[in-house]
């Protein structure tokens, strides 16, 4: 076949910025029909967003893209679909309320008239039957009622339903996340048949040996450019992670971390994951800065969670010794207080400290709020200000204000870098620093590996356990992600 | 000047400055003629609105779907226990007082328990309450009117100077109402948890006391409002409480309270209390058919809030 008109998908120069953020710097990307393209790279690489721009829920703000050799000006989801591209998205989409066969009629117009409900339950059952035999799945069962495991069974063997529509291309983003090993099995086999059919795929996993064992051909990614894209039998196990970790040394703050090792100072928590099923369980003690590493969503959100509600009220499994305050990494749904200025969002947590008698003391208030403003640097001519007057990065250091002017010993971190600008994070690794030397806890939750550099002991999370624990000087951004992918521990 | 448009930007001004206009449009019409008795008469009347009002409105500033629906059956019940227990003795007036507030705490609490245990959407558990409140109210005063002591019945009409002394204490109360409000811990957890609840739980509010002391709150205020007005028109029934249902929430809108929770204020409560009173005031001296006084007050009062509404769309 002549190597242009083989192109099912062709990106060239895709770029894609979302407010300051780049997430895509001009990624050439192409899959050819009878291929499966393994694509890996870290959180935030810009995998999803490649993936939907192939998908077409999201445009590039520059670059164009061609299907078959055509280049498509208005390209969308509903143009995607006529011309064959599916995608099955990490985010599980069946409507809850609805059963399999009327799920499988929203992405098939052509199932109308009397009885659709039947040629849909035909349809989906036929599929599902082909990929995972012995499935035990009703297309009348409604979604909702199903099991995880099985809601992502369906939502695959939809993808690869045709009725009007032809099919050339399914995206798969973690399709085995939720299967375990025997139906994660019957899947890959499905797509090795598929793709020898002439069709094409892109499987996207974390767990490496998939991807090495199933594509023809892996494209890594990071930093929203593509690093590498090579036959598959190219590569192994190890130059898969060294190319998604960057191998080239980084600076480490950590020089200063490692040698300063606090002496174990009293114990303030000492918490084991609900799921966990063996004995490992996170230990912080006085000084500490503990970081909780691996995937986004294996867990360690949750474990802060249960820590701070054991903070309140006792919880089997969890010891805290000391106050407990929260930074939160999603502002606008775990943070902010939207009526109220600065100086009330920071004072929020510390009410207690700032009455004099019954009432709370507006001086007083006043007082926390400009200590901090001077400390963290917010920036604002009025610390009485609508807390919406702040920028996103200003918004975060208001709330490491409220966590750091409280009386908390202990002080959770659930990821709250997120969005930040590069100069505030230094700012505040510089003062979390600081703050441990003084006796503080911090536990902190990070997708980003440059920031473990700040932690004196690393918890790698994986499906919601503790899978590794980790030294500073142990670490290694190899180390993690072997922890964190870990099919082949 | 620059105060004036301070005072302006207060979101209770408007009901004070609506209250202002609804007296002079009537006084105009009368030709200036029972002036200072109307006021009055509103003082009297509105007292009881803004007590349930109060409790109102710490309820709906905890946020979207936070309403005691269960203040008319409250009001009824406690009427009714406050003048059991006094039993036209002036003697057991304050014994009669306690009863009342602690049968509305009850209610309070027990709403909450509905709602928490349960986990039953606020506005439904305190409407089922309320029905199984009303049927040990009709089954409890037999739907007999009964008396309140001379004493008390005295007291709950008391005046000074043409101001009722009711209407002095209720003031020190959203006084100190609006202290708690704005300047206790209890207050800034309400409006906190009004705004955002997880960010409230996060931030180290107490979520659930809180939401139990509101509850609580509200029905010990339906209580006492349940006792005064049996003092006030000489004798407990079923029924008494019933218009608080609609002129306890109203008074809590008008007066400038976000109805999606999180800022509330207190004077609006009072201004809002009299506007409506003394626009009922205003239709009835017009001679407004009551069908159409009805139909107007629901217009002016959608009119309001529409008004009122449109000036805060922060976000």
């Amino acid at each position: 076949m002549p190597e242009a008109s083989a192109d099912i998908v062709r990106l060239d120069g895709a770029e894609k910025h979302f407010g300051a953020v780049r997430a895509l710097a001009g990624v050439d990307f192409h899959v050819r029909a009878g291929e499966c393209v393994g694509l890996v790279g870290h959180n935030g690489a810009g995998k999803s967003t490649l993936m939907h721009m192939v998908a077409g829920t999201l445009v590039p703000d520059s670059g164009q893209i061609a299907v078959r050799g055509v280049i498509e000006d208005n390209y969308s989801v509903p143009r995607a679909q006529q011309l064959g591209i599916r995608c099955v998205f990490q985010e599980l989409s069946l409507c809850p309320n609805l059963s399999v066969a009327e799920n499988t009629r929203i992405n098939h117009p052509a199932l109308s008239g009397f009885g659709w409900r039947r040629k849909a339950a035909d349809l989906i059952a036929a599929k599902l039957d082909e990929i995972f035999p012995g499935h035990s799945i009703s297309a009348s069962d409604i979604a909702s009622d199903l099991s995880i495991g099985r809601r992502q069974m369906v939502e695959v063997a939809r993808a690869f339903t045709v009725t009007q529509d032809p099919l050339e291309l399914v995206i798969l983003d973690e399709p085995t996340s939720s299967l375990d090993a025997h139906t994660a099995g019957q899947l890959l086999a499905f797509v090795r048949r598929f793709v020898a059919a002439g069709r094409s795929c892109i499987l996207i996993s974390h767990l490496l040996g998939e991807v090495l064992g199933n594509a023809d051909r892996i494209v890594v990614m990071r930093d929203g450019k593509v690093v590498a894209s090579d036959a598959a039998k190219a590569f192994d196990r190890d130059r898969l992670v060294t190319t998604m970790g960057g191998a080239e040394a980084r600076e480490k703050i950590a020089a200063e971390i490692a040698t300063q090792k606090p002496e174990a100072g009293p114990l303030r928590v000492r918490a084991r994951p609900a799921r966990q099923e063996d004995g490992n369980e996170l230990v912080a003690h006085a000084g500490e800065i503990i970081g909780l590493a691996g995937l986004a969503g294996h867990g360690q959100t949750d474990l802060l969670l249960a820590i701070f509600a054991a903070a309140a009220r006792s919880k089997a499994g969890i010891e805290v010794t000391a106050p407990v305050a929260l930074v939160a990494g999603d502002r606008q749904s775990d943070g902010i207080f939207p009526q109220w200025s600065i100086a009330q969002n920071i004072g929020i947590r510390s009410l207690a400290r700032l009455r004099s008698g019954l009432l709370i003391s507006p001086q007083r208030e006043a007082e926390l709020a400009t200590f901090w403003q001077k400390k963290i640097g917010i920036r604002t001519p009025d610390m009485n200000n609508n807390i919406f007057s702040l920028s996103g990065g200003n918004q975060q250091k208001a709330l490491f204000a409220r966590a750091l002017g409280s009386d908390a010993k202990i002080v959770l971190m659930d990821d709250p870098m997120r969005g930040v600008d590069i100069g505030t994070k230094l700012e505040v690794y510089d003062l979390v620093r600081e703050e441990a030397g003084r006796g503080r806890t911090f536990l902190w939750y990070t997708t980003e590996t440059e920031e473990l550099d700040n932690c004196h002991q690393i918890y790698v999370f994986k499906n919601g356990r503790i899978v590794a624990n980790l030294r500073r000087d142990e670490l290694t951004e190899k180390k993690i992600i072997q922890s964190s992918f870990g099919d082949a521990a | 000047m620059a105060s004036l448009r301070l005072l302006l930007a207060k979101p209770w001004i408007w009901s004070f400055i609506g209250a202002a206009l609804v007296w002079l449009a009537t006084v105009t019409f009368t030709g200036g003629y029972g002036g200072g008795g109307m006021i009055t008469a509103a003082l009297s009347l509105a007292v009881f609105t803004v007590i349930v009002g109060v409790g109102q409105m710490f309820v709906i500033t905890l946020g979207p779907g936070n309403v005691d629906l269960s203040l008319p059956a409250n009001i009824g019940l406690a009427s009714a226990v406050a003048m059991k227990v006094m039993d036209g003795n002036d003697q057991m007036i304050a014994v009669g007082l306690l009863a009342a507030l602690a049968c509305g705490m009850a209610i309070g609490a027990a709403n909450y328990l509905l709602i928490w245990a349960l986990r039953i959407p606020p506005i439904i558990a305190t409407l089922s309450a309320s029905f199984i409140i009303q049927s040990i109210d009709i089954s409890y005063g037999r739907g007999l009117q009964i008396k309140p002591p001379p004493g008390f019945a005295d007291f709950a009409n008391r005046q000074i100077l043409g101001i009722p002394v009711l209407a002095i204490l209720t003031v020190l109360f959203t006084i100190g109402a609006a202290i708690a409000l704005q300047r206790m811990i209890y207050g800034r957890s309400v409006l906190a948890i009004g705004q955002n609840i997880r960010a409230a739980w996060l931030a180290g509010v107490n979520v659930g006391r809180i939401r139990f002391l509101t509850y609580t709150l509200s029905g010990a205020l339906g209580g006492l409002d349940g006792a005064l007005l049996a003092g006030y028109f000489r004798g407990a029934n079923v029924d008494i409480g019933n218009e608080y249902l609609l002129a306890s929430i109203a008074v809590v809108v008008i007066g400038g309270t976000s109805v999606a929770g999180g800022k509330a204020n207190v004077p609006g409560v009072w201004g809002a209390a009299l506007f409506l009173v003394l626009l009922l005031t205003m239709l009835n001296t017009f001679g407004v058919s009551a069908g159409v006084r009805l139909l107007l007050t629901g217009l002016i009062i959608v009119g309001v809030i529409t008004a009122a509404g449109g000036q805060k769309a922060l976000r």
